[in-house]
């Protein structure tokens, strides 16, 4: 089938749409942010307030956006990739000038009364215009090295701005997230060798040039048990919790490590240490299916979708969910250093959580979209 | 731009996406290993680290065991005392509620400015002493006014009391806080470090602190990060310390020290068959309870700087010549060594001379003519100097060791002091010169070097009237359920191996120096039928009297400044025919001894007979 340029004038009706809406990814999104809920309210010694409650209006505000991201065409999306780009880069920009510090890094910048992290905008912006950007080439450009220049730009750019926050954990976030979008796209294996033959080096280089509290964590990481009651502590007491928690947990709202404060941050980098000392490996293991399930779906709305956009879209933004996951699941097991990045869809915070669900709104859209074919730009 | 390359596009996203999705099965499957790993494999070690994390052990004290008398009244107790704390993170503005406190109680400025100060060095939780040792009336208009007091509460605790303040400050002594001194001094216990804790530091209650103390107990907490302290966990009651009953009499003693008023006195009244301590008293005193809760700056200058020394024991610390009480002993070791008999006489002038020095009597026209007894009557002073010169110093030294002088009598007190009775080899080792005549003189009527403390004269009249039996003074009785207070203690292994002539003729002028015609204390009689005394009064000089003032005619005692004046003795014992109670009194500063010291010391025998049969009674009862 022959379509003009830049996609199909084809539209399907909104009844259609909403038919078409993944209802059985809408149901495991809340049975796992469900999950958070629950231990919010451990968190509250057995309360929904302040926690519970609050994450659950958040929760329900964030699936209303998610609906309306998912019911948008996705030729939209596709065609303000680069505006939404732009804008969060500028974001970046206006944070480095004139950004709210709290904990040591500027992270924040507000825009009338809300606070934006616009680091966390960046996540999904970046995902988009790569894609955007892999749509729009032939195979054959995606082979020649300087058609990467402009998308290795485009990645730079926001991980410069982000490390100079300093936020070493969402810069690598970035440049992981962007470098599944290069990968399953079809970028050559040995270049992705070459990236990292020269990162490791220039890393211990760069290593020099890192805050002081950031070698620490490094350091520290590397043997927690070392210094127990200074910064190693919080890995310590996370293991502490899983440990003690056992194959069947301590009991809902009886977890000693979690409600004692020996757990740090425990609604939210730390939550899924209470979560397994509360249910044990049991509890663990449930909620690592229910991420199972979510990456699954995730997989299979992009194989399913037509257009290469698409595909691109839905597979990075999973690859970025999956990434989350990873890192947070295996910093609170003391196997790699401590980065902040929340537990998605669990621990307690506005902004991740509604970045995820806008993420989950665009996989949604990649599906409800499914057939619609997009042309790619001839450059 | 084909379909093809579209298609090949595609496979190719699909290949290399399978592969992604294989890398991120297997680092699930890392997290799940690792899952398995912390939560199964290691387990068991993380939950003692939990437990070790949450589990705290806090000592509990043990109740101090109590100090009884003899009849069981307490006289060191453990009082509740009420106190007030401050927790900050209850109150919204500390110093509002303290404003609130203060209309209820005096809160004083000093105490505002302390619980000010901690309530910012320290957790919002922990509990920060405002007051301590609050009345009953006190401590309930608070509690009634506690709502409007938030971040207030009340509390009780133990502290330690002395029910009958000044006392028996100097027998039971009093406890206080461990100072590192003591961390470094004492037997490790964990107790030490307990912040709060209190030890013995003086008297009984140093003395035998480790049993009055106790063992701790324990008590296994949940604590939180913070340290506060969620939940107990288990309880393990430690044991309070042992009770312990003294051989003093607490109604005995309260009458002495009445009957001493205002002196500065000694007097320590015995059980002649047993040594038993009923009485141990002196004052002035002070009252041990300041020191237990913390002794204020100007109150303790003002027990220092007292000219007379309430802080310090006179009983068995204060070391006085004895005068003439210790003509018994000079006359003993006389008949003992055959040098005179009772029938022995002396013609006395008033004085004698010894080369070109007089020594003198004091009377000043001298007694004419006597014999041993007339002389203790009298206590001449040239009969004495006469059979001191005769017997020699060393065989009155030891015969005045046989009563206990010159050696500490081991009760269970700290700060006994042994006394001195001088010896030949004693002047030459300590002073490097030879004894000469001159001092057997003024050892003879118990001046020069001799030194005794109230207690040891107690001692010496308990075993002058017992028959000469070396009894002991003791403090604490042997044990709970251990032998009555009469019965006698084994008679041979005491004896002293006196012959019952010489002690006869001795006790004989013991009974005349109350009851004779010319005795020196006939004013100070026990008119009551068969409870007669015996005694003798003796005078320790202060200051010598000169050639000059004797010429122009010696002021008497009374007439003196107090620091100058003599001090007065008296020695006792009752009923003469049946003797259960010896006495010794010594009135600092007294002037007369007959005057002053043998009225107390008869008073204080006829309170102790007094009550002897009220005491007995209330044990039948018991």
């Amino acid at each position: 089938m022959l379509r003009e340029l830049g996609g199909a004038d084809k539209t399907i009706p909104l009844s259609r749409k909403i038919w078409d809406l993944n209802w059985g990814l809408v149901l495991l999104i809340c049975a796992t942010a469900s999950v958070g809920f629950l231990m919010l309210y451990s968190a509250a010694e057995g309360n929904l307030e302040p926690w519970a409650s609050r994450q659950m209006i958040r929760f329900a505000a964030g699936l209303c956006i998610m609906f309306v991201v998912a019911l948008t065409d996705i030729r939209i999306w596709l065609r303000l990739s680069y505006p939404f780009y732009a804008i969060a880069l500028l974001m970046l920009g206006a944070v480095e000038v004139m950004g709210v510090i709290g904990m040591g890094a500027r992270r924040w910048v507000e825009i009338g009364p809300i606070q934006v992290q616009p680091s966390e905008i960046m996540k999904i912006t970046l995902v988009m215009a790569i894609a955007r950007y892999f749509h729009d080439i032939s195979l054959e450009d995606v082979r020649r090295l300087r058609w990467l220049i402009p998308p290795l730009i485009l990645v730079a750019l926001p991980a410069a701005l982000v490390l100079r926050q300093p936020d070493l954990g969402t810069t690598l976030l970035l440049v992981a997230g962007a470098g599944i979008v290069f990968f399953v796209a079809g970028v050559q294996w040995w270049k992705f060798a070459l990236v990292i033959g020269t990162a490791i080096p220039s890393g211990f280089f760069a290593y020099q040039f890192l805050h002081e509290y950031q070698k620490k964590r490094i350091l520290i990481f590397l043997n927690p048990e070392s210094d127990p009651l200074g910064a190693g502590y919080h890995i310590m007491q996370s293991k502490i919790a899983l440990g003690s928690g056992g194959v069947f947990g301590k009991g809902f709202v009886q977890g000693t490590q979690s409600h004692l404060n020996y757990l740090p941050e425990m609604r939210t980098d730390f939550i899924f240490s209470m979560l397994a000392e509360e249910f044990g490996m049991i509890g663990g293991l449930i909620l690592f299916a229910l991420y199972i399930l979510l990456l699954a779906y995730g997989y299979a709305i992009a194989f399913r979708s037509q257009n290469h956009f698409g595909r691109l879209l839905a597979l990075g933004l999973t690859g970025v969910f999956f990434l989350y996951i990873f890192i947070n699941i295996a910093m609170v097991m003391g196997l790699v250093p401590v980065v902040g990045v929340p537990l998605p869809l669990i621990s307690y915070g506005g902004t991740s959580m509604l970045t995820l669900l806008i993420s989950f709104g665009l996989i949604m859209s990649v599906y409800v979209h499914r057939d619609i074919e997009m042309q790619r730009k001839q450059y | 731009m084909s379909t093809a390359r579209e298609k090949e596009k595609a496979r190719l996203f699909t290949r290399r996406s399978l592969i992604m999705a294989g890398g991120q099965a297997a680092l699930m499957s890392v997290l799940a290993g690792r899952l398995y790993y912390l939560q199964v494999l290691q387990s068991d070690e993380y939950t003692m680290m939990a437990n070790e994390n949450r589990m705290n052990i806090r000592l509990l004290a043990p109740l101090r065991g109590r100090i009884l008398d003899r009849g069981g009244v307490e006289i060191a107790s453990n009082r509740q005392n009420y106190r007030v704390v401050l927790i900050r993170e209850q109150t919204k503005d500390v110093s509002r509620t303290l404003d609130r406190l203060s209309d209820l109680v005096p809160v004083s400025d000093s105490d505002r400015a302390r619980v000010l100060k901690e309530t910012k060095r320290k957790r919002g939780f922990v509990p920060i002493p405002v007051m301590e040792n609050l009345t009953w009336e006190e401590f309930s208009r608070i509690n009634v006014h506690s709502p409007e007091l938030p971040g207030i509460q009340l509390d009780v605790g133990e502290t330690r009391h002395y029910p009958y303040r000044n006392l028996f400050a100097h027998i039971v002594g009093y406890v206080g806080s461990v100072s590192e001194k003591d961390l470094r001094n004492l037997e490790p216990d964990p107790l030490l470090e307990l912040p709060g804790f209190r030890i013995g530091k003086n008297g009984i209650e140093k003395y035998y602190d480790l049993s009055l103390r106790g063992t701790a107990g324990t008590s296994r907490v949940e604590a939180n990060a913070y340290g506060r302290v969620i939940r107990e966990l288990n309880r393990q009651e430690g044991s309070a310390g042992d009770d312990l009953e003294l051989t003093i009499d607490v109604n005995l003693q309260n009458y002495a020290v009445e009957r001493m008023g205002e002196e500065s006195a000694a007097a320590v009244i015995l059980d002649i068959h047993t040594g038993d301590v009923l009485s141990m008293v002196s004052v002035p005193s002070f009252d041990p309870n300041s020191f237990t809760t913390g002794i204020g700056i100007k109150e303790w200058r003002g027990l220092q700087s007292n000219p007379k020394h309430p802080l310090s024991n006179k009983a068995i610390a204060g070391q006085y010549p004895p005068g003439s009480t210790f003509k018994m002993v000079v006359a003993l070791a006389a008949l003992e060594a055959g040098v005179i008999t009772p029938e022995h006489r002396v013609y006395c002038v008033g004085h004698t001379k010894l080369g070109r020095h007089k020594f003198h009597c004091w009377k000043r026209g001298g007694h004419g003519k006597l014999h041993l007894r007339e002389a203790i009557e009298q206590s001449c002073d040239v009969y004495f100097y006469d059979i001191a010169k005769k017997v020699g110093v060393d065989k009155i030294a030891e015969m005045a060791n046989r009563f206990g002088l010159g050696e500490k009598l081991d009760l269970d007190l700290f700060g006994e002091k042994s006394g001195l009775i001088p010896t030949k080899s004693w002047k030459q080792a300590v002073r490097g010169e030879r004894w000469q005549v001159g001092d057997s003189f003024n050892v003879g009527i118990g001046q020069g070097y001799v030194l005794t403390t109230p207690l040891q004269l107690a001692v010496m009249t308990a075993r002058l009237a017992n028959g000469g039996k070396a009894v002991s003074p003791r403090l604490v009785k042997e044990s709970k359920e251990s032998a009555p207070d009469d019965v006698q203690l084994d008679e041979k292994s005491l004896d002293m191996g006196l012959s019952k002539a010489a002690l006869q003729s001795v006790l004989g002028g013991m009974f005349d120096v109350v009851n004779g015609v010319k005795g020196t204390a006939r004013g100070a009689k026990i008119k009551t039928e068969g409870w007669e005394m015996a005694g003798k009064s003796g005078t320790a000089q202060v200051r010598r009297i000169s050639k000059k003032e004797r010429l122009s005619g010696v002021l008497k005692s009374s007439e003196r400044p107090w620091k100058d004046r003599d001090h007065a003795l008296f020695v006792a014992y009752a009923p003469f025919n049946n003797p259960r109670y010896a006495v010794a009194v010594i009135v600092e500063h007294g002037g007369s001894a007959s005057k002053v010291a043998a009225p107390i010391a008869r008073d204080l025998l006829e309170e102790a007979l007094r009550i002897d049969p009220v005491r007995k009674k209330a044990r039948d009862d018991a």
